[in-house]
């Protein structure tokens, strides 16, 4: 870099403030899902309402697993600020395992749905729950590949700021997937199991 | 193999669409002749095609609006010209057709006309005016600027390949539902407005980014020009309005492709739920076009009045007070849908409230031409012509605003009137405003300001003309989109609409040859300081057209209006010895990449192409993984290069400006002539 006049703007900064503009759009997205949801919620069709369908445990291994892969990835992204290597190779491998083994959990519950007939074709609640559930769920995989792509930056170069200013990115994107699980868990399962 | 896509998809049903599909490949063919003709395919790849200048972004933004504006005014000729004969008869066009051809009109006037064109225009400009180099992204700029032109390229190839839609612009199910429309013109409309959307999504977060971060030092937020604070509001718009359409987008399409029951007549849909969606992004929309042209005008209507604008600060608060009320009056869209007297009452109200400041930025603008020098040159009548006329839009929209008045008015084409009404002269000829205004910053070239005239005076004509009968039309009850009607007495004045329509296209022809004179002529009309209409604000800070690099050193902001500031001091076109090297992002390929890779995505989604689908998404998501692996490579000009063009300009600029020193020097000759009483 060859500027001489003096850089009045920080990159990292800038990409990180719009990474947050994008993660307010993708926000009403998701209330926009979650709005269409509470609509929907009574349009059953004669098919399964909520209160017949969702399981109590399965549901909460997953907030467990989706809130301490939060824990875990904030800790990566403290290690990968202190460019310790092996720490930020082992929280984000222990997040991908979290994450995993979620997703593994939620397409099993997708699975057994479309198996007793409870298909997002069934009636317009169940299109309104599988599509935001979904939506979450494509939202946990990106986070997934993400973290894969960040462990190959990792192994093949010392960390930079370039891989500093991405894991910034990477650790609000996955915090926001946190706080939309809350509000699937307040809004849709909650009242679905305590009715 | 190829889905839903067989011959049958050819426009051999009807003699028009195979005019309109030869046209459309016949078109692109001849563009692509001409380019290898002329041997400059290699020139526009390097300068243009993969350029991340947000100068040259912004230009092709521009030539992609007015080739859609020519699509879309097509459309409006042929409709005007079925309604006027279509009196107890068929008219030319079939319904089906018809149907085709008012949706993709709607469409291609609000999502690839008006939208790149404001794109374009804020891209070009912004980054001027604040005193900055580039926009915060210029690569992902780039980006936008093709998922813009593949969903325009959706909705043209739906000419040659199949049908569009025939259920509006604003696709209301269940009509649009595969129930009533099996076909693939729906599947065309959604795609395109989902990809193009993306796309503008990512425009909406550079443009506030780069407002928000990368003022010139100084460039404090009452100091930023009005144009400047206008594009902000409609990047906000942009960016917390249009996830309403994807998901209003997205949901249709699961709907049509999946079987899910979002808005379908059965299984528990829900219709009018996506009225309430489509119309959280569309309301808001009406604001993303409204607002940069009043930013265009607000510029426009200071430089030609010779005066600082009344009431700059004013100015801003209506600005982001129509921002934020943008969001709270879509349910007038659909008064109708019986949401109850309460909620239709307070849903009334925030609409009347809105023309409040509106009305305000009204009066400002008049104030600034109250007693100043004004210029009557094609800026300032597009100017004028649309504070006239969007005053009269406004008044019927705030009678439609009333919900028992809009009971009667719904889906007539008093509704139609109104809203051309507002959109053309309130964006539309703000567009055109902005087009001449900018025209010689771009090209080094002023535009001929006779055929300007005349084509300003045909438009305006053309407009009263067409929309006018539309408002009487209404109140006769003649019901929006009719194929054929048998009413005697609506005829003449649909025939008085369609003189309208064909007036119009005088003043599209007349830009055409204004254009055309310009360039020919482009020795006599040429810019040599910067600044051809004794501007104020700081993208006439520079050469015409401006260097990659925008400013050899980035300004000193000290109030608003910077460069009237400099020219005033004298001080606009002082030599500057410390100039440094700069260094700039290099052109990629990548905008080209992701452009076609969305555009097939989209095609093979409308045909049910799915594993043509999964491997563009894929390979989408490849090429993004894999950029992360590189570095991005910067061009470096030479501090000797910066030098040599800063002193060529200002040299030049010296010699030819008469308002350096004295700004004012034209308005102060023009009194000393007036005779001593």
């Amino acid at each position: 870099m060859s500027e001489v006049d003096t850089k009045a703007h920080d990159e990292a900064e800038e990409k990180a403030y719009g990474f947050w503009l994008f993660l307010m759009s993708d926000a009403i997205l998701f209330s926009l899902l979650f709005a269409t949801y509470a609509i929907m919620v009574t349009a059953t069709d004669n098919g399964p309402a909520r209160t017949e369908i969702f399981g109590y445990w399965r549901t909460a291994a997953n907030t467990a697993l989706l809130l301490s892969s939060s824990l875990t990835m904030g800790l990566a992204s403290i290690a990968i600020c202190e460019a310790r290597k092996a720490a930020a190779f082992q929280w984000i491998i222990v997040t991908m395992i979290l994450a995993l083994a979620f997703l593994v959990l939620e397409i099993q519950e997708f699975a057994g749905l479309v198996a007793q007939g409870a298909g997002p074709d069934r009636s317009g609640f169940l299109s309104a729950y599988f599509t935001l559930v979904g939506t979450h769920g494509a939202h946990v995989t990106v986070g997934l590949i993400w973290m894969a792509v960040l462990c190959l930056h990792l192994a093949m170069a010392p960390i930079g700021p370039a891989v500093q200013s991405a894991t910034e990115r990477l650790t609000m994107f996955w915090h926001l997937v946190g706080i939309v699980w809350i509000g699937i868990y307040s809004m849709v399962y909650l009242p679905g199991l305590y009715q | 193999m190829f889905g839903r896509l067989t011959e049958d998809a050819l426009p051999l049903y009807s003699e028009i669409a195979m005019a309109g599909a030869a046209v459309t490949v016949g078109g692109g063919l001849f563009v692509l002749a001409v380019v290898l003709w002329t041997r400059s395919l290699l020139y526009l790849w390097r300068n243009w095609l993969t350029s991340v200048d947000h100068k040259r972004i912004g230009i092709m933004y521009v030539v992609v609006a007015l080739v859609m504006l020519l699509r879309g005014f097509v459309d409006a000729l042929m409709m005007r010209a079925q309604q006027a004969m279509a009196m107890n008869s068929g008219g030319y066009l079939p319904p089906e057709h018809f149907d085709q051809i008012f949706s993709s009109h709607g469409t291609i006037m609000i999502l690839f006309m008006a939208m790149p064109f404001l794109t374009g225009l804020i891209n070009f400009v912004m980054p001027l005016q604040i005193g900055a180099r580039d926009v915060a992204f210029p690569r992902l700029n780039l980006i936008s600027l093709y998922l813009t032109a593949a969903g325009a390229g959706l909705v043209l190839i739906s000419l040659v390949i199949g049908k569009f839609s025939t259920a509006g612009w604003t696709g209301y199910p269940p009509f649009s539902e595969t129930e009533f429309s099996p076909g693939v013109g729906v599947d065309y409309w959604i795609w395109a407005l989902i990809v193009s959307g993306v796309g503008t999504t990512l425009t909406g977060i550079n443009f506030i980014t780069t407002i928000v971060k990368r003022r010139a030092p100084g460039m404090t937020w009452m100091r930023l020009p009005l144009f400047a604070w206008t594009a902000l509001c409609a990047s906000i718009l942009i960016v917390f309005a249009f996830p309403a359409l994807t998901v209003a987008g997205a949901m249709l399409a699961l709907d049509r492709s999946a079987g899910f029951h979002f808005f379908t007549n059965d299984g528990g849909g829900n219709a009018m739920h996506f009225a309430n969606i489509l119309w959280m992004w569309g309301h808001p929309e009406v604001y993303i076009l409204i607002l940069p042209a009043f930013g265009v005008f607000s510029e426009i209507v200071a430089t030609f009045s010779s005066k600082r604008l009344f009431a700059y600060n004013s100015l801003v608060f209506a600005t982001v007070v129509i921002a934020l009320l943008a969001f709270t009056t879509w349910l007038h869209h659909f008064f109708t849908m019986g949401a109850g007297a309460s909620v239709n009452t307070a849903f009334g109200i925030t609409t009347m409230i809105i023309a409040v400041p509106t009305g305000v930025k009204v009066f400002d603008w008049l104030m600034t031409m109250y007693r100043g020098r004004i210029r009557y040159q094609t800026p300032m009548l597009w100017t004028v012509a649309f504070l006239v006329t969007f005053t009269i839009g406004g008044m019927s929209g705030v009678l439609l605003a009333v919900p028992a008045v809009d009971y009667t008015l719904h889906n007539t084409t008093f509704l139609v009137a109104h809203f051309h009404n507002m959109v053309i002269p309130g964006a539309l000829f703000g567009f055109f405003a902005g087009y001449v205004y900018w025209f010689p910053k771009a090209f080094g070239f002023r535009l001929d300001e006779r055929w300007g005239k005349r084509a300003f005076w045909f438009w305006v004509t053309g407009f009263y003309l067409a929309f006018m009968p539309l408002y009487a039309l209404g109140l006769m009850g003649m019901v929006r989109r009719l194929q054929h009607y048998d009413n005697p007495d609506w005829q003449p004045y649909l025939i008085v609409a369609a003189i309208g329509a064909a007036s119009v296209l005088c003043g599209i022809i007349c830009m055409a040859i204004q254009l055309w004179v310009s360039i020919r002529d482009r020795e006599r009309l040429a810019d040599t300081t910067g600044d051809p209409w004794n501007a104020r604000t700081l993208e006439w800070y520079s050469s015409s057209p401006p260097p990659a690099w925008n400013f050899a050193r980035l300004p000193q902001i000290k109030g608003t209006d910077a460069f009237w500031r400099l020219k005033e001091r004298g001080e606009a076109y002082r030599e500057d010895e410390n100039v440094g090297a700069i260094s700039l992002p290099a052109h990629s390929n990548d905008g080209i990449v992701y452009g076609a890779l969305a555009f097939v995505f989209g095609f093979s989604m409308v045909w049910h192409i799915y594993w043509l689908a999964l491997l563009c998404f894929g390979a989408i998501a490849a090429h993004l993984i894999v950029s992360s692996f590189r570095h991005p490579t910067e061009d470096v000009i030479p501090a000797d290069e910066v030098a040599r063009h800063e002193h060529d300009w200002k040299t030049a600029a010296r010699a030819g400006s008469r308002y350096d020193g004295d700004p004012l020097c034209d308005y102060r000759t023009a009194l000393r002539k007036v005779p001593a009483q």
